[in-house]
């Protein structure tokens, strides 16, 4: 048994302590909205909030997760509100299959907790280890810029 | 119970109206834009309307979602069936209230004569003639929605994290499958060392899979199975750094695409080859399937498939399955750039399901496998000549270009075409990727014929009948290679010409729509500043113009720091969907063009991850600013193919009119400019 905080309630995770994050969220948690892209660390699409940090989940075994903090996409922001960013990716329309998103909004979150005035640059400096297929990295430094705004407001 | 009024319109007591476009949503918006027109042409809410997805039992067979044809092929088809079914219900309230039915008028989904209203679900209950006899409604509908912005309708369940993908579905008593492939395209399995009781494998011939009740479990079984298996292996592929005499060995198909009679003219001759790489599609999701074999010998497929019904065929065929017993249902996947390993997975789940007792079988492929197996992009090669006059000016154009096919879809060539089978005990071989014909946009010589007014022009296509890398449609197919190559050309004849890039396409233009475009990316990107690049197509001849105009920062690595795009796709349904479109095929396109290579020796291919397979990144993605030229009387063409090749050229361009290096073998890497500097 693994005791781990999800989303801001108190979990115990039955799998093998080996098993990644990834797959204890997605299945015996049922939490889907973080994706499989990868396996191999190197596209984001699994990225979740681990004590505030974005980490792949998809190679962070559940052990490491022990008696720490996980925020996924769904927990972002309380109950049915959407975070600020996934506000302004809505206003900016900046996704095509969306795949991508959950990950790219957690990097951003994780930003705006840390700097809530980021400037261009370091937008795209806290996204950089995500990756977008469908080409909508424009769209989406745009939101996270606006989403600033409205954190800082 | 929904009213069933036509094949694509059925309408619930709640009053909403499900609507099956026969078309899927890969990513692109095409449902937004199709409920857009459906809302249109019922005179209603579109709040009210919800797409359904496409699926073999009980949707429309619409074919392919695919060739940027979308909106051209699904739009007045769904307009006339909506306009049916808006006028039997006008009759119906017309009768109710004893009115003529020109005077009831229907708005937001009521229909209203002076003060009495009615709704769809009132009046859908009482619709008795059959609404295909009933004459469409005439005159168009008020157009409410066309023309505007309207939000993605998938996006916020995307945005929310909501299970919407094929990757979230969860049938009841889901197992979890993977499948052994092969180390290398050649490969066959030598030998299986038995399995251990608790590991359920699956074996068909060179065909390996295993089944778990989570994906873990699946993952650790599959990394068990991989120790038990031996292959015969053997070196199948050519030479990745010879793959232009690869792809001029032959044996080859000729495709006239232009004939010129009797001997070119006179005069200095100007002459280039130009290549691209093999490129992989590259989604951010590997392909992912479901399937269920039921009792009565029934199979229930979820895929994330283009095509539901070709699928269905294919795999109807491999299983020795009537079609009708096959049911296919589209759920949606991640970004679709062309045929990809969808279909597939389709084939594994239902291989896999087949030996799991009755229950459902989810796959999901590996990112390797996803980087390694998948369809490419064939590799292409073109010459390119042209006979110029004193003033530089084109008199005779001859452009060659080599090729393995760009379509081996399920179904295509009479072969399913699916992966597994080639696997299997009896297999089912996929044949040589062929090419689409010229009334669909050609393939490998899609984009080949010039779009400039030369006095006489030779255009050829030779296409690899025999392809030992697997390759299939890629967004743009030939046109990304093909126009990269004659817009980098027409560069080179106007700076060998000592004319302006633009001016000197202008020159050999008189499509107005085509001058039109060029001007306003020239114009909006301040064209004449030193160091800009320009491209252009008509994508297919027949589709959407796009120019773009790159501006770069180059010493040896090549940074593209905006692009600058201006599109007429005819009506506009959706402005922002159209945008969107368009900056995302530019910032692949830039990926291809500065990135993307497919790697392999002579017996696997090696680009198997995001390191070896690198794409763009958001610290390397350019600014994009798009005009939208609009023609609102002339009908919609596809967006989503368009900019491909317009943007490789300008920046291709940009790079010789910045550094005066002209590279013309992508991709445009530091090593390519080194290489081009001789
Ligand atoms: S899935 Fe974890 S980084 Fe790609
Ligand atoms: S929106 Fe499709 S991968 Fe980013």
């Amino acid at each position: 048994m693994t005791r781990l905080t999800v989303n801001g309630t108190p979990m115990e995770a039955v799998s093998d302590p080996g098993t990644p994050l990834l797959d204890v969220l997605r299945g015996e948690m049922g939490l889907t909205g973080t994706r499989f892209g990868c396996g191999l660390e190197a596209c984001g699409a699994c990225f979740v909030l681990l004590d505030g940090q974005p980490v792949a989940s998809c190679t962070t075994p559940l052990s490491v997760a022990e008696g720490r903090d996980v925020v996924t996409i769904e927990g972002l922001a309380p109950g049915d509100e959407l975070h600020p960013v996934q506000q302004a990716i809505l206003d900016e329309q900046a996704g095509q299959c969306g795949f991508c998103l959950s990950g790219i909004m957690v990097s951003a979150a994780a930003l705006l907790a840390r700097d809530p005035h980021p400037d261009e640059e370091a937008v795209v400096a806290a996204l950089d280890r995500n990756l977008c297929r469908c080409g909508v990295h424009r769209r989406v430094v745009r939101a996270v810029l606006k989403a600033a705004g409205e954190v800082a407001r | 119970m929904n009213e069933q009024l036509t094949e694509r319109v059925s309408i619930g007591p709640d009053g909403v109206i499900c609507v099956i476009a026969g078309k899927v949503e890969l990513g692109q918006g095409v449902l937004t834009a199709l409920a857009q027109i459906a809302a249109d042409a019922l005179g209603a809410d579109l709040a009210q309307v919800r797409m359904v997805a496409a699926r073999t039992d009980g949707g429309p067979d619409e074919g392919l979602t695919a060739g940027s044809l979308s909106i051209q092929r699904a739009g007045p088809p769904l307009r006339e069936a909506c306009a049916r079914v808006r006028a039997a219900c006008a009759a119906e309230a017309a009768r109710r209230w004893g009115v003529s039915p020109g005077e009831v008028t229907v708005r937001r989904g009521e229909f209203r004569s002076g003060d009495l209203t009615a709704t769809y679900a009132d009046l859908a209950k009482a619709v008795d003639v059959p609404v295909e006899e009933t004459p469409a409604a005439t005159g168009t509908a008020q157009s409410v929605y066309v023309g505007t912005s309207v939000p993605r309708l998938d996006l916020p369940d995307k945005v929310a994290g909501r299970p919407r993908f094929i990757h979230d579905l969860h049938l009841p008593g889901q197992l979890y499958g993977r499948v052994l492939r092969p180390p290398s395209p050649g490969a066959r399995l030598a030998r299986l060392s038995p399995p251990p009781e608790d590991l359920r494998v699956v074996r068909d011939g060179s065909f390996l899979g295993v089944l778990g009740e989570s994906e873990a479990a699946a993952d650790r079984a599959l990394g068990r199975l991989r120790r038990l298996a031996e292959w015969d292996e053997h070196d199948t592929l050519p030479d990745e750094r010879e793959l232009r005499t690869f792809l001029r060995a032959g044996p080859h198909e000729t495709i006239p695409v232009c004939v010129a009679d009797g001997e070119p003219p006179g005069g200095e001759v100007i002459e280039a080859t130009y290549s691209r790489p093999f490129l992989a599609h590259a989604s951010i999701a590997p392909s992912c399937a479901a399937a269920r074999w039921n009792a009565d010998g029934t199979l229930e497929v979820w895929t994330h498939s283009q095509g539901v019904f070709l699928l269905r065929r294919a795999l109807a065929e491999v299983l020795g399955l009537d079609v009708e017993h096959v049911a296919v249902r589209h759920v949606e996947g991640a970004g679709c750039y062309g045929h990809n390993g969808a279909d597939d997975v389709a084939l594994d789940a239902a291989l896999l399901a087949r030996e799991s007792g009755g229950r459902p079988v989810h796959v999901r492929w590996s990112r390797e496998d996803e980087l390694t197996w998948a369809p490419f992009g064939s590799a292409m090669s073109a010459d390119v000549s042209a006979v110029v006059d004193e003033a530089g000016s084109v008199r005779s154009w001859r452009y060659d270009v080599w090729s393995q096919g760009h379509i081996s879809r399920p179904t295509y060539g009479g072969r399913p075409g699916l992966l597994a089978g080639a696997h299997l005990e009896r297999p089912w071989t996929y044949g040589a990727a062929g090419d689409p014909p010229p009334q669909a946009g050609w393939g490998s010589a899609r984009n080949a014929e010039p779009i400039y007014d030369f006095p006489r022009a030779q255009v050829t296509g030779h296409r690899l009948t025999e392809t030992p890398i697997r390759s299939s449609a890629l967004r743009s197919l030939g046109a990304f290679m093909n126009v990269f190559a004659i817009e980098s050309f027409m560069d080179e004849l106007a700076l060998a010409a000592g004319r302006d890039p633009l001016e000197y396409r202008l020159d050999h233009l008189s499509d107005p729509r085509a001058r039109e475009v060029l001007r306003r990316a020239a114009d909006a990107a301040g064209w004449g500043r030193p160091g800009l690049g320009i491209g252009f197509a008509r994508y297919k001849g027949y589709g959407a113009y796009c120019a773009a105009v790159a501006e770069i920062e180059a010493d040896y690595d090549v940074r593209v720091r905006r692009l600058t795009l201006a599109v007429d796709v005819g009506q506009v349904v959706n402005p922002d969907g159209v945008r969107n479109q368009i900056e995302g095929g530019a910032v692949q396109a830039t990926s291809w063009t500065l990135k993307e290579r497919v790697r392999f020796d002579r017996r696997a291919i090696t680009s198997r991850d995001w390191e070896s397979y690198p794409i763009l990144r958001f610290s390397e993605t350019p600014e994009v600013v798009v005009e939208l030229v609009e023609h609102p009387d002339t009908p919609s063409v596809g967006s989503g193919e368009a900019a491909q090749g317009p943007v490789a050229a300008a920046i291709a361009n940009a790079v010789a009119a910045s550094i005066e290096v002209r590279v013309r073998d992508l991709p445009i890497t530091r090593d390519a400019i080194i290489g081009a500097i001789g």
